[in-house]
């Protein structure tokens, strides 16, 4: 194991990781503030991917492909709320969770209906589809641009939230919803607000993902599991737990699946190695959240609640 | 009273004996749903087309195609099978991706002495000590099905190749497949999790060990993950990705130029130069409006080999003797090429080396370059009692 390939596999961690941050940023907003469980969040994220990929083939350029999946997923997110999840708020989480996996099996099948079964092309964008020469292993640029739009994604929610007036409602309502809603704010429009905001992040993951990632029907589940072990270490309704918590998910993970296997071959026998390496590689993150949920059981950064 | 229920009993075993005259009843059983579902989809239309080739019949006689989906679930395989056996009375089943819910129907449609023409998933047991007359195969068995390229990568001249695969039974089966032909050193055999999305990971490992080739098995959404984020690290002109049913007519539309350059073996290819594949070819494109895959020839096979036995036998299956008989003939012209069954009533074949070119127009597309086994027969069919 050389330095380089060390330093290699800390990117591929932190890139997986600011991936998963621009997934579990829009759920911790939602299950932070509104209290809500939304398993259909991997949904919008596949919807997200949808859009952006064919955007991209019918105007040939990321940027609009990347507006309109984002305005697209973020209405529909809208629609979705108003329709069938706002009249869930005072209902409890199971009630939340058998509407949401609902909405993952209809969406999945209105995909399929409207794309198909088979797998969509995405392109990456011709500006980045080269490579990086990182001490003599070669990098993908387009990785190095989704840490780049994920950073800049972390810094605009930091500044929305600490730093205006909505973010402050947002912190308010995170921290007790019925008071902020008696002192008059319209939480309603507040929930709306935050389940878009959702949504749109949502569309933004599924938009830098789809080059990476087959965009097919069913692509939100796998990684919506890794989101919420991602929200729950960090700390459920905090930004900064989202974006730390995804960061320790993605580099815990993708450094246990490159060196752990080779590190069990060292004192263990051959066969038993080749057995146990991937299943314990693809237990860490879960070791990883027990041990934290063990120590602080609101996770790495709570919100502060009255 | 007594003698009119024994009257009314052997009626009843007198139908249940004799379906309607002049209708064969086929239950079509694939995976129509969920990330597998564009590989039944495959298998359904170009049965289909066959059936349309044939004359909108299979041997002059009219056919009932009874469609399933099992979800990819054994339990609900079984439940449907119960369904066509029961309820449906079909005569023969055809179908079936996943060799999970082949294991789990298999014996159930067997045992109930229905023709069974598996036409993808071929799963080791029933290859070799589990096979049964009533099973036919117009695929391979899941290990011989790597063994090509494990004796390609020797040809090749390829000393040290890595070797990646998803952390389930076949994925075992891919990389055992493959060692059983490969002379040279694997350096490291990688089982990843079933349905990763990121293999970042994993091909920098792969890259550091400098292999000389990478040999792969990630069939459907994994196979597209890993070969496009193998191709946006700039290796695969640099380090030859070998693979087999990775790259196949389901993700190659997914993947397009990213999977240029890429080497395959595989039974079948769509550039095959004979007259079977070439009206079959034509056909499924217009028809379809797609290329279709090796899942599409096998199930198009699969209603050759129908058509072809049926004839024999005028249509009836009363003789089931005789049916077997004419279906073990495989009396009919393979779009895959050479075909005959062996004892165990898998298919020996050939297997060919596929790669992915650009084509006239620019397309990615898959090319015929060379047969890397002729006449090849799986490695379990002497453990099979059949004769």
């Amino acid at each position: 194991m050389t330095a380089s390939l060390l330093f290699t596999q800390l990117l591929n961690g932190l890139q997986l990781g600011i991936l998963l941050f621009l997934l579990s940023s829009g759920l911790t907003l939602v299950f932070g503030i509104m209290n809500f469980v939304n398993l259909a969040h991997g949904s919008l994220y596949m919807l997200g991917a949808y859009f952006a990929a064919s955007a991209f083939r019918a105007t040939g350029s990321f940027l609009a492909a990347g507006v309109i999946a984002v305005a697209a997923t973020l209405a529909l997110g809208v629609a979705v709320e108003r329709l069938a999840l706002a009249r869930l708020y005072a209902r409890d989480h199971l009630d939340q969770v058998l509407t949401t996996f609902g909405l993952i099996l209809i969406f999945n099948e209105a995909v399929r209906f409207v794309w198909g079964s088979a797998p969509v092309y995405m392109n990456v964008p011709a500006a980045l589809a080269g490579t990086v020469n990182l001490f003599g292993l070669p990098y993908p640029a387009y990785r190095f641009a989704i840490i780049a739009v994920g950073l800049a994604v972390g810094l605009a929610l930091y500044v929305l939230i600490h730093r205006t007036r909505v973010g402050m409602l947002i912190r308010a309502g995170a921290a007790n919803g019925p008071m902020v809603a008696a002192l008059g704010v319209n939480i309603r429009l507040l929930n709306t607000l935050v389940f878009g905001l959702g949504a749109a992040l949502a569309a933004l993951a599924g938009l830098m993902a789809g080059p990476i990632f087959a965009v097919q029907p069913g692509m939100g589940e796998s990684i919506l599991i890794l989101t919420l072990v991602a929200i729950v270490t960090g700390g459920i309704g905090s930004i900064r737990g989202a974006f730390y918590g995804a960061l320790l998910v993605g580099v815990v993970d993708t450094v246990g699946r490159a060196f752990l296997p080779a590190l069990l071959r060292e004192f263990l026998d051959r066969a038993l190695a080749q057995a146990a390496g991937p299943a314990l590689a693809s237990m860490l993150i879960y070791l990883l959240m027990a041990v934290v949920l063990a120590l602080r059981p609101r996770g790495l950064f709570p919100v502060k609640r009255s | 009273m007594k003698r009119a229920l024994s009257l009314a009993a052997a009626l009843a075993i007198a139908l249940a004996a004799a379906p309607a005259a002049g209708e064969i009843k086929i239950g079509f059983i694939a995976t129509f749903s969920g990330p597998g579902a564009a590989l039944g989809q495959d298998l359904y239309d170009a049965f289909m087309l066959g059936i349309d080739h044939a004359g909108g019949k299979l041997g002059g006689q009219t056919v009932e195609v009874i469609k399933e989906d099992d979800q990819l679930k054994p339990e609900v395989g079984v439940q449907i099978a119960r369904k066509l056996i029961e309820k449906d009375r079909v005569q023969i089943v055809t179908g079936v991706i996943f060799s999970n819910v082949m294991m789990a129907i298999h014996k159930p449609i067997t045992d109930a002495g229905i023709f069974f023409i598996g036409s993808n998933a071929g799963p080791t047991p029933l290859t070799g000590k589990g096979c049964s007359p009533y099973f036919f195969s117009t695929s391979w068995n899941n290990d011989s099905l790597h063994e090509p390229m494990g004796k390609l990568a020797t040809d090749l001249g390829y000393k040290r190749v890595y070797v990646l695969a998803p952390n389930y039974q076949a994925g075992k089966d891919a990389v055992s497949g493959f060692k059983r032909y490969f002379k040279g050193q694997v350096l490291d055999e990688v089982y990843t999790q079933v349905n990763q999305p990121d293999y970042a990971a994993e091909i920098a490992q792969a890259v550091a060990a400098k292999p000389d080739a990478v040999y792969v098995f990630y069939p459907g959404g994994m196979g597209i993950n890993f070969v496009r984020q193998y191709q946006q690290s700039g290796l695969i002109g640099k380090i030859p990705l070998l693979s087999t049913a990775t790259i196949d007519g389901t993700t190659l539309p997914a993947l397009k130029e990213a999977a240029i350059g890429a080497i395959t073996a595989s039974p079948y290819s769509p550039d095959l130069d004979n007259p079977q594949n070439k009206r079959f070819v034509a056909d499924f494109r217009k028809k379809y409006g797609r290329t279709p895959s090796w899942y599409a020839a096998q199930s198009y096979d699969a209603a050759q080999l129908l058509d072809s036995a049926l004839r024999k036998v005028n249509g009836s299956l009363a003789n089931k003797e005789a049916f077997r008989a004419a279906l073990k003939a495989a009396d009919f012209k393979s779009v895959t090429g050479p075909f005959r069954f062996n004892t165990n009533q898998f298919p020996i074949r050939d297997f060919y080396r596929v790669d992915v070119v650009k084509d006239a127009s620019g397309q990615a597309a898959f090319a015929v370059k060379g047969t890397v086994f002729k006449d090849h027969a799986d490695n379990y069919s002497k453990e099979c009692a059949l004769k």
